[in-house]
């Protein structure tokens, strides 16, 4: 049972016009096995709450707390917030060129599990959850997010959640970008993760489209940089009939 | 040819081709000062097929060269260490010569030949290593139809001085592909060139380098489309690390008026992984005629991508590891152009060993 706590977390960003804070003050509590949508307009400041949570550079940390089980995340480097069990599954992965999907996981799952997986029951993981998620096999040969197309990254993304089991995973617009089926078997991918670990989500979304496949436990919606509303499923039922409006014009 | 004459050029430092070469470590082999040894240190390093001959004959240049140590190399010798490769003949395995025998005080001069019959198919791969003082005239000769791939490793120890001119002369429909490997020496500098002679032929030039504290790597492609439908393209990747890492990529490329339909495009792209290196790189396309199918070039000189290392870490990647897959990814894709299993795991551990000492003081 795993507890990830953000407690007033502010957070700004250097621009050209000098730093301007993004993120006015989060509070959020996930724990393992729940699920918690954030929905809010585009601009609001929820990718922000993403990278923050995963250490990215570009963002500053002005105050506040991040803590995974009573340990402080925002000291840790980023690979250490990983191997902690923090997951961000990006809305625009990074292509590598050069560096192979086979490669790439092996090298992550090795730094993860702190040994090299075995090369037999290792092939069969990667297949297992290649299949499952409805991938080419010549896709572990290609260049990661190299020429993929939107599709194909987000399902790269959601296989190295299967593969690489964190405790807590952030999924940044993750249905941005895919058709239903895609979706479908996206979703599909991350109800099995959550099954299979106990996984704590914070699903970002601005649709509620991606809630049909991913039921949330809770509801938070996100406006100018903090929560302005919080409650359960039938929040977003509302977001989808309302829009943002309200929150925004606030 | 072959007139001995003792009125060489030496060049100042000034000329557009030495402005950039560190002329004072070039052990005497562009004036005249450096003692010429009578090592002849090119060797098969495996057995040959048969089809294949390795020689030495007094032959004439295939090529005029405004070089001027290569002059010096022509007027020091008419032997040519000559590899013939006979028409239709085709090998699946690379044919390896090889330098292993050096010296510093004294500079070697030497010429060499490769020619390929009529629809000759082969990979060529020379392996230079030790330390040495080199001067190479090395001409290519590409007969009509025939497929070279021809890999250079400069693996050079840490003094070594060569300076080459690797010319290849591309005949109707032949391919040439060039793979340029340079990681080791003190000064390198080679002109990896190419002339096309009738239409239908084709020039890849790849070459990937990497410098650490002190070293000078250079390399002037020249690229001379003076006949219609010839397609060139070059791909030099270059990685600098340390004090007073220099590299230099110079990509000419002229297009005659008579070469209607040439399609070129050059690249070069530099990473600097840390301060203190420079990179130079110089495109320059010459176009005389506008019927051509496409010319372009690009050059970029950067640093770590932020994001790329950041997505690797965010998988839980070290930062000493996710440098390390960046920096092999960054060559791979030139690399990986040798064919050869053993030779490619060789310099890509040879890359991850300069990436290693660099880091210490990144």
């Amino acid at each position: 049972m795993s507890t990830l706590e953000i407690r007033n977390l502010q957070v700004s960003v250097n621009t050209d016009d000098g730093m301007v804070e993004i993120l006015k003050g989060v509070d959020l509590t996930i724990k393992s096995g729940e699920t918690h949508a954030i929905m809010g307009p585009n601009g609001s400041g929820k990718s922000t709450l993403a990278y923050s949570i995963a250490g990215h550079p570009k963002y500053t940390i002005t105050g506040g707390t991040v803590t995974l089980d009573g340990v402080d995340v925002l000291e840790m480097s980023v690979d250490e917030r990983a191997k902690a069990g923090l997951f961000l599954a990006m809305q625009y992965p990074v292509e590598v060129p050069g560096v192979s999907v086979s490669n790439f996981l092996r090298t992550a799952a090795t730094a993860l599990r702190g040994e090299a997986p075995k090369l037999r029951t290792w092939v069969g993981e990667v297949k297992t959850a290649m299949e499952a998620l409805s991938m080419d096999p010549a896709f572990a040969t290609r260049n990661v997010n190299e020429g993929f197309s939107g599709g194909e990254k987000k399902r790269h993304e959601i296989m190295q959640l299967e593969l690489l089991r964190p405790k807590m995973a952030i999924l940044d617009e993750t249905d941005s970008g895919l058709d239903v089926d895609a979706l479908r078997i996206v979703s599909e991918g991350v109800n099995r993760a959550k099954e299979a670990n106990n996984l704590g989500v914070i699903l970002i979304t601005h649709y509620t489209r991606i809630l049909r496949y991913i039921k949330p436990d809770f509801v938070h919606v996100f406006a100018n940089g903090r929560i302005v509303e919080q409650g359960g499923p039938e929040l977003a039922e509302k977001l989808e009939a309302n829009g943002y409006a309200d929150y925004v014009s606030k | 040819m072959s007139v001995l004459t003792t009125n060489y050029l030496t060049p100042t430092g000034r000329e557009e081709a030495w402005r950039f070469t560190p002329l004072k470590r070039l052990r005497g082999l562009h004036d005249g000062t450096a003692i010429q040894s009578d090592r002849e240190s090119l060797v098969t390093k495996t057995a040959l097929p048969s089809g294949v001959t390795f020689t030495r004959e007094n032959l004439e240049p295939l090529s005029a060269s405004d070089d001027v140590i290569i002059e010096r190399v022509r007027g020091a010798s008419s032997a040519v260490a000559h590899l013939a490769i006979a028409a239709n003949s085709e090998f699946s395995e690379p044919i390896f010569l090889g330098r292993s025998v050096g010296g510093l005080d004294t500079a070697e001069f030497s010429r060499v030949r490769i020619s390929l019959g009529t629809h000759a198919v082969a990979t060529v791969i020379v392996e230079n290593t030790t330390d040495t003082v080199l001067a190479e005239d090395l001409e290519i000769y590409l007969a009509p139809g025939s497929n070279l791939k021809f890999v250079t490793l400069q693996e050079f120890e840490s003094k070594s001085v060569y300076t080459a001119r690797h010319h290849a002369i591309v005949d109707k429909d032949a391919t040439f592909k060039s793979i340029t490997v340079t990681v080791g020496g003190d000064v390198v500098r080679i002109l990896p060139t190419v002339a096309f002679k009738a239409p239908g032929a084709s020039a890849d030039l790849l070459g990937v380098y990497f410098a650490t504290a002190g070293q000078f790597f250079e390399h002037r492609n020249h690229v001379d489309h003076a006949v219609p439908h010839a397609k060139s393209n070059v791909n030099y990747k270059g990685a600098l690390a340390g004090q007073d890492a220099h590299t230099v990529w110079i990509g000419d490329v002229l297009i005659r008026a008579a070469a209607e339909g040439t399609d070129t495009y050059e690249l070069n792209r530099n990473l600097l992984l840390s301060d203190g290196a420079r990179a130079d790189s110089v495109p320059n396309l010459e176009i005389e005629t506008g019927e051509i199918i496409g010319a372009g070039h690009a050059s970029t000189t950067g640093r770590f991508d932020d994001e790329q290392l950041f997505y690797l870490m965010s998988r839980g990647i070290a930062m000493a590891d996710a440098r390390r897959l960046v920096v092999r990814g960054f060559f791979n894709e030139i690399v990986s152009e040798i064919g050869n299993e053993e030779v490619q795991h060789r310099i890509m551990d040879r890359i991850d060993n300069e990436l290693e000492k660099a880091g210490r003081n990144v």
